[in-house]
């Protein structure tokens, strides 16, 4: 099979990579650059662990093709840090023991980031339905919904 | 020191709420799961499965696949062990198909290529040529004299003759008269039930990378809740001895009983001594639900009589449970846990094993209780109504105490369902107004949680600091459990106690991550190798001293002379005596290995506000509050989040996740579009109660918490819905069309 370079920029870093045009953007990620905090939970576009943004959209990488990121910007949980520093989501996330596996955390925390890019004062259900295609299995979400309802609350006052 | 007489509230880390030792890899994406595994010249293995519910496999035609360019290995049953005999058979049966596949999605062959997509490509060129035979899926049908056989050697000495042999075990249990019982009742109730097969639907598919050499030595690293039963099962599988397998446990995205065996490890292995490379196989979603365990589902009848004060004279119980191809659906704590939560006099339960053409059922959290606890709950809230009782109150009235005999059978030492009651009964919950259109519903639940073979080693540092290995991978939270209880044994900080999860050749053998066994039994075993650490740390401090060991003791992470008599020395912190050890007397370790057994059993009572659309059949949970009997929370916020776990799963069992299989008996909804899981916005915010009654079996009192929880919730959601629908909903989940066929029936009953 014929493969297809691309260059992009993935966390602030160019990347370049030769892909199979078969490859989604996860497969990519994961595979090829050995980012493998995006997850694959379903592949097919339903469980939110595989979330990136993409040019600051939300974007499900299974749903993605690898080759259709040349030229764009593209954001894991690997670049939600800023350094050695965390996120206020990260932190908060630890501290409201928003976690139990583990495995669902890396897409929440990409998409809950979007969230409050876009919207820094989320009532509950708007948190609820941003969320609503991240599956967590083990938390019931609560623990989720107040970290970030608590992280939105925090950085509203610190801006 | 007198650790175990010490009173279960003057602690200085037990009961905090710590940042967990591992949050910061799981936040970073940095924390390595089962599919993060990479290996220089790794292949990718893809699995063959079957189409067909039931076939006769003909022949398997492998050379295409051979052929294509990439493809390194394929096997098929002949590359695993022979003659097996007991669990092992069944599972490698399960794990690779032999004469007959015996549901959509066995595995008949599998490859390995040098990447996922030839993998994928090749396992489409293995030719299968199938005999398609009869096959049969529900339960009942099952049962029925005319079923299509799946196996007529599975069934075990315990079946009565004249059954069906799909009806493969069989349990009896129970004390006093029964009919006697119901006799002497002013109300008895009997009721039909069924619940649909639900899966564990952790949100990591199942990932393993294995390496196994022509010289029988073997390298593993899986996704698992256990990874001593993975090593000794897949060494069976392959032909291998034990110990020439190493199992690493890799972080687990999730397991709820699904992960306490094994499906694609043994393939991987199997690929790997053929091909002579490392092999990773990533199961996909669909997979998950084709091929894993799901829970059993189940056809059951209950009747229970009760007086006019609400006492229960008599109950007794029918659970025929499907658990899949193969002997093991758990009918037998279905029935065991079916009426633990009330002292009866009189009481039966029955049990029946039955095999169908579905996958092989697995654990599932407390498997078996959720649904039993459904059914009896249901009649339990049928007989409060009609005899216009308060659901609680009947409960306290009949609620199992110390020192009654369970249902079935020991006597319950100390446990804390009636605190729950009482907790429930009181919360602003109970009494609070509904809406019109909403119902309420409570149901009480029980585990009898589990103990286990476990082994923990605990080594200090020269600086002072601590590194404990554990065996029990860590699903939800329990190194931060382990660092706790550590550091309260040792008196020094948290952050100072590093928690790891050993592989199978730097630990003795430990049980699996299940039972609700973690924090009770590592926990004992972390708190017992403190102290073996902390008594060789008193004889350092008494050789120094000069003085006899008994007249040491340990206090505030410092060794102390026991008085005025053992003279008078300044007390020496633990770090002190850890800096010279080498010159003391060598390194300093504890170490404890055990099989505890005297894990407390767990009561939880749950309360639920339900509303339902009665133009569509739609229900929203409004309300939902957990109370449970938790012994001793080590970390409450831990413990919450299975409280909220629990009932989140009970939830989408209750309402909305089923298996669906056609008329051809494939399964209809194989993806999480299909099979649909509560999300976000499913859900209201989930209220906790920790109720402590300290567990006698364990030094801090500590009960597992992990699978109660998912005990009463499917029982409270149908007593809510009911009461909303105005109309008894015995078949879950309570889909909408389920719920508007129960509506449309009701309004032409008239
Ligand atoms: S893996 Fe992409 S949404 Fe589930
Ligand atoms: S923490 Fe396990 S799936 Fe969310």
């Amino acid at each position: 099979m014929k493969t297809i370079h691309v260059t992009t920029t993935v966390n602030g870093d160019t990347v370049e990579y030769l892909c199979d045009p078969r490859e989604t953007m996860l497969d990519v990620l994961r595979d090829r650059l050995n980012l493998t905090g995006a997850k694959e939970g379903c592949g097919t576009g339903d469980c939110g662990a595989c979330s990136v943004t993409v040019d600051d959209r939300l974007v499900c990488s299974c749903l993605m093709l690898g080759v259709e990121a040349e030229g764009k910007t593209i954001t894991t949980v690997e670049g939600i840090a800023d350094g050695e520093n965390l996120h206020p989501l990260q932190k908060k996330f630890i501290e409201y023991a928003a976690l139990q596996c583990g495995i669902c955390t890396p897409g929440i925390l990409v998409a809950a980031k979007s969230l409050l890019e876009k919207n820094p004062d989320p009532t509950e259900s708007e948190v609820r339905y941003w969320l609503a295609g991240n599956l967590c299995r083990c938390t019931g979400y609560d623990k989720i919904i107040r970290a970030v309802m608590d992280t939105a609350a925090d950085m509203r006052e610190a801006s | 020191m007198a650790l175990d007489d010490r009173k279960t509230t003057d602690f200085k880390f037990i009961g905090s709420r710590p940042d967990r030792p591992d949050g910061l890899d799981k936040v970073t994406g940095r924390a390595q799961f089962g599919a993060d595994a990479h290996a220089p010249g790794m292949l990718h293995g893809a699995i063959v499965r079957s189409p067909h519910a039931h076939a006769r496999i003909i022949s398997i035609d492998t050379s295409k696949a051979e052929q294509l360019d990439g493809v390194k290995s394929v096997v098929t049953r002949a590359d695993f062990a022979k003659d097996l005999s007991g669990e092992f058979s069944f599972v490698l049966e399960n794990v690779m198909a032999g004469e007959k596949a015996l549901y959509d999605g066995h595995a008949v062959a599998a490859v390995a290529a040098s990447s996922a997509l030839i993998a994928r490509d090749a396992a489409k060129l293995v030719k299968v040529d199938y005999e398609i035979l009869p096959h049969v899926t529900d339960v009942d049908a099952a049962m029925a004299d005319d079923a299509p056989i799946l196996n007529d050697t599975y069934a075990d000495a315990s079946v009565p003759s004249g059954l069906h042999p799909n009806v493969v075990r069989y349990h009896d249990s129970g004390h006093g008269d029964v009919d006697a019982g119901f006799a002497s009742a002013d109300l008895v109730i009997e009721d039909s039930f069924k619940t649909e097969a639900t899966h564990q639907g952790y949100i990591e598919p199942h990932a393993c990378l294995a390496t196994l050499g022509n010289d029988g030595k073997g390298e593993l690293w899986c996704t698992t809740q256990g990874h001593w039963i993975a090593q000794k099962t897949c060494a069976a599988l392959v032909g291998i001895d034990t110990s020439q397998l190493r199992v690493t446990a890799s972080e687990i995205g999730g397991g709820f009983g699904g992960k306490t065996t094994v499906f694609i490890e043994p393939v991987a292995l199997a690929l790997s001594r053929k091909a002579n490379r490392p092999v990773k196989i990533v199961m996909n979603r669909s997979e998950v639900f084709r091929a894993t365990g799901p829970t059993s589902s189940t056809s059951m009848d209950v009747k229970i009589g009760m007086m006019k004060d609400g006492t229960i004279t008599a109950a007794q119980g029918i659970f025929r449970l499907q658990g899949g191809a193969f002997p093991g659906a758990p009918m037998e704590f279905s029935a065991m846990c079916a009426f633990a939560p009330y002292a009866l006099e009189n009481v039966k339960q029955i049990g029946y094993d039955v095999i169908s053409n579905r996958p092989k059922q697995a654990a599932y959290r407390a498997p078996g209780a959720p649904m039993a606890s459904f059914a009896v709950e249901s009649v339990i809230d049928e007989l409060c109504n009609k005899l216009g009782l308060d659901p609680i109150e009947v409960r306290l009235k009949n609620a199992s105490r110390e020192g009654t005999k369970a249902s079935y059978g020991p006597r319950f030492q100390r446990i804390g369902l009636v605190e729950t009651l009482e907790a429930a009964k009181a919360h602003p919950h109970y009494s609070a107004p509904l809406k019109p259109g909403q119902g309420r519903g409570v149901s009480c639940g029980f585990w009898f949680n589990h103990g286990g073979e476990t082994s923990v080693s605990l080594a200090l540092s020269e600086d002072g600091t601590c590194q404990i290995s554990v065996g029990t991978p860590d699903i939800g939270g329990s190194r931060a459990s382990m660092a706790l209880m550590a550091a309260e044994v040792l008196g020094i900080d948290y952050e100072n106690i590093r928690v790891t999860i050993a592989d199978t050749a730097t630990l003795g053998y430990n049980d699996v991550s299940h039972g609700s066994r973690v924090t009770y039994a590592s926990g004992l075993a972390t708190i017992k190798a403190a102290q073996d650490a902390v008594e060789k740390l008193c004889k350092r401090a008494a050789a120094k001293w000069g003085i006899p060991e008994d007249a040491v003791f340990w206090e505030d992470g410092c060794a102390k002379p026991s008085g005025a008599n053992a003279g008078n020395f300044d007390p020496v912190p633990l770090a002190e005596l850890t800096k010279d050890m080498g010159a003391t007397g060598g390194p300093i370790s504890g170490h404890f290995e055990a099989t505890p057994e005297g894990a407390g059993v767990s009561f939880g009572t749950h309360i639920v506000d339900a509303e339902v659309d009665p133009e569509t059949g739609k229900t929203a949970v409004v309300r939902y509050t957990v109370i449970q009997d938790a012994g001793k929370a080590i970390h409450p916020t831990y413990v919450e989040g299975q409280f909220q776990g629990g009932a989140a799963q009970g939830i989408g069992w209750a309402l909305n996740e089923e298996y669906i299989y056609g008329e051809d008996g494939r399964l209809q909804n194989s993806i999480f579009l299909d099979y649909r899981v509560p999300v976000a916005s499913d859900l209201p915010m989930i209220d906790t109660v920790i109720v402590e009654v300290p567990n006698p079996g364990h030094p801090y009192g500590v009960r597992g918490v992990g699978e109660t929880g998912i005990v009463p919730p499917l029982a409270a959601i149908a007593n809510a819905v009911s009461a909303a629908a105005g109309v008894r909903l015995r078949h879950l989940p309570m889909s909408p069309p389920r719920i508007l066929r129960a509506l449309v029936a009701q309004a032409h009953e008239g």
